[in-house]
């Protein structure tokens, strides 16, 4: 039994390795001094705080963070919010062209966002939504929307609705009884799904590069790829590699915090139990 | 159809009450109908207008000429950029680089997914732990990632680099280039693979295991004749699912390699060809050929492999 321990322990070392290492590595870049960020040591031999008190000193990175922020969070909203009502109307209701919307969201999942850059471009530029925050939001949503419709029609199909009918013959009104009994019971699904798309729209690039030209609406990872350093002459990859960790923040957070209900959400499509 | 049976039904009285009750019934089925249209109807309009319609103008694109230093110049010209960009060896170059890619990634994420995916599901030592470190990558921004590997490569810069001969610039040579760019990949989406094998695991009965190996059954026996084939559902859709996402990649390459040194995916050349040369008409033709590709592999992996639509059996 000992030994058993031993080797499982021995190989759940090797896949903390695996995984920590691009994420160290990232880590101990952002604390090199400037003078040492380039001698390829996997500790920083020179501690600094040097390239964080940059990034925070020019409005190139903070304008970025405000972007994604915004950017994510809105978007997120109201896919979730969008999501919510047709996962309900999938769960609950019985109403042709059911299996068209599932099909078509999951094709949406599916489908190559490059196809999509070129049209988009070009529509954006003359409908005026080119370079704004909306120029982001709106495709977010819609590629937000069919994981979220995903996990949220497995939760509320799981959901015992005959408590809402019993809450009613006890008396409860409409609203009593959703506010009651529905929202607790539908609320870990809806969060679920929240860090799903907050994952996704965070993430997201090539449409970020594609649909953005200043700091107006750039989010962090597409202003990563434009980053010139505090100045000019200065070598940007520990500024990079600053910001890189704090955008990670967030992510590791809700990981740590979600891990349950994330894998509960990225599975509950693919099973049919 | 309920309109014609209720006219011919109105001459005779005792027949009367049957429609009427019929279209009280429908009544209600009808506004249930109404209801979902309308709860779903947010989410479908987004959807379409977002990749519905400009997928049709790239189609229109495509057969233009436009190239937006000259967008006064446009015209219709036919197939023409399909025959350019299929007569292109940089075209058929990136589509090999993209089918290696996306071939070596979900082969190596298949056999690693499924090693952390039993991990998770066996293991006696530190389970919470072991799930929480495995949904990190999934969680880190890609090109948070793609940097951290970069710079890891780069000659001097780089740890792993100085684990290499001093000469060795790993990212300037094509296949060895490609090799990081796999690896990038595999680091990043193999935790994906192995929740929804970890999901495929879970359904398998623990009774019929341990009556196997009651029987003498080996563990490698067991995994391969009750386990795989009790697993096959899910292993398809995660296959298909990495598939397809493997062969846009792009964020990967943009950071390690920008699609230098004959790196570059098919994402990648539909980008420059927008970004770069600024021609719309070529860029478009090539986004319309990788969203045909996409809707190859999908209907090849769908039909010829049975893997069944996430999501349509419990309807």
């Amino acid at each position: 039994m000992r030994r058993r321990k031993l080797a499982w322990g021995g190989a759940d070392l090797v896949v903390l390795a695996w995984v920590a290492f691009p994420v160290w590595w990232i880590v101990a870049l952002s604390f090199k001094d400037p003078s040492t960020i380039t001698d390829g040591s996997f500790w920083p031999t020179k501690w600094t705080l040097q390239n964080y008190e940059g990034i925070f000193k020019t409005s190139q990175f903070l304008l970025a963070l405000r972007n994604s922020i915004g950017i994510a969070v809105i978007s997120t909203v109201v896919a979730v919010v969008f999501a919510s009502l047709a996962a309900y109307a999938i769960a609950r209701l019985r109403f042709p062209g059911k299996k068209v919307l599932i099909g078509v969201s999951l094709l949406i999942a599916m489908f190559p966002q490059i196809s999509l850059v070129t049209p988009l471009f070009n529509i954006e530029r003359v409908i005026g939504l080119f370079n704004t925050w909306g120029g982001l939001i709106i495709p977010y949503i819609a590629f937000g929307l069919p994981f979220a419709i995903y996990t949220l029609a497995a939760f509320f199909r799981e959901i015992p609705w005959e408590l809402e009918k019993a809450a009613k013959v006890d008396g409860a009104t409409p609203m009593q009884a959703f506010v009651r009994v529905v929202a607790p019971l539908a609320a870990p699904g809806v969060a679920t799904s929240a860090i799903l798309v907050f994952v996704v729209t965070w993430n997201e690039f090539l449409l970020a590069i594609s649909l953005t030209s200043t700091t107006a609406s750039r989010t962090v990872p597409a202003a990563l790829a434009f980053f010139t350093g505090a100045s000019q002459f200065q070598n940007p990859i520990g500024s990079i590699a600053a910001a890189a960790v704090i955008i990670t923040i967030p992510i590791v957070f809700f990981v740590l915090f979600f891990q349950r209900r994330i894998i509960a959400g990225l599975t509950s499509g693919a099973v049919k139990g | 159809m309920s309109d014609t049976l209720s006219l011919q039904a109105q001459p005779r009285v005792e027949a009367v009450r049957a429609p009427s009750r019929r279209r009280r019934l429908s009544e209600g089925a009808r506004s249930e109908r109404r209801l979902g249209w309308a709860l779903c109807s947010p989410a479908a309009v987004i959807m379409l207008a977002v990749t519905a319609y400009p997928l049709a103008y790239a189609v229109y694109l495509s057969l233009e000429r436009y190239d937006l230093r000259f967008p006064r110049q446009s015209h219709f010209v036919g197939y023409a950029n399909y025959q350019a960009v299929l007569t292109s060896g940089f075209w058929w170059h990136d589509f090999l680089v993209t089918v290696v890619i996306t071939a070596a990634s979900v082969s190596i994420e298949f056999i690693l997914g499924m090693v952390f995916a039993l991990m998770m599901h066996r293991t006696i030592v530190g389970r919470n732990a072991l799930r929480t470190a495995i949904l990190i990558p999934y969680g880190i921004v890609t090109v948070v990632a793609a940097f951290s590997w970069q710079y890891a490569w780069t000659p001097a810069t780089g740890y792993l680099a100085g684990l290499l001969p001093s000469s060795a610039a790993p990212l300037t040579n094509t296949w060895q280039a490609v090799g990081i760019i796999i690896l990038a990949e595999v680091w990043k989406t193999t935790p994906f693979m192995a929740l929804l094998l970890l999901a495929g695991l879970a359904l398998v009965p623990n009774d019929l295991l341990n009556a196997a190996k009651m029987d003498g059954a080996s563990a490698w026996q067991r995994f391969v004749r009750i386990t795989l084939p009790l697993m096959k559902p899910a292993i398809l859709v995660a296959v298909l699912f990495r598939t397809l996402d493997a062969f846009r990649i792009f964020d990967n390459i943009y950071i390690l390699t920008q699609g230098a040194h004959g790196t570059g995916s098919v994402s990648i050349l539909g980008y420059d060809n927008l970004f770069e040369a600024l021609n719309l008409g070529i860029g478009s033709a090539i986004s319309v050929l990788i969203f045909i590709a996409v809707g190859i592999i999908a209907f090849v992996m769908i039909r010829g492999f049975g893997t069944a639509v996430p999501g349509s059996e419990n309807l």
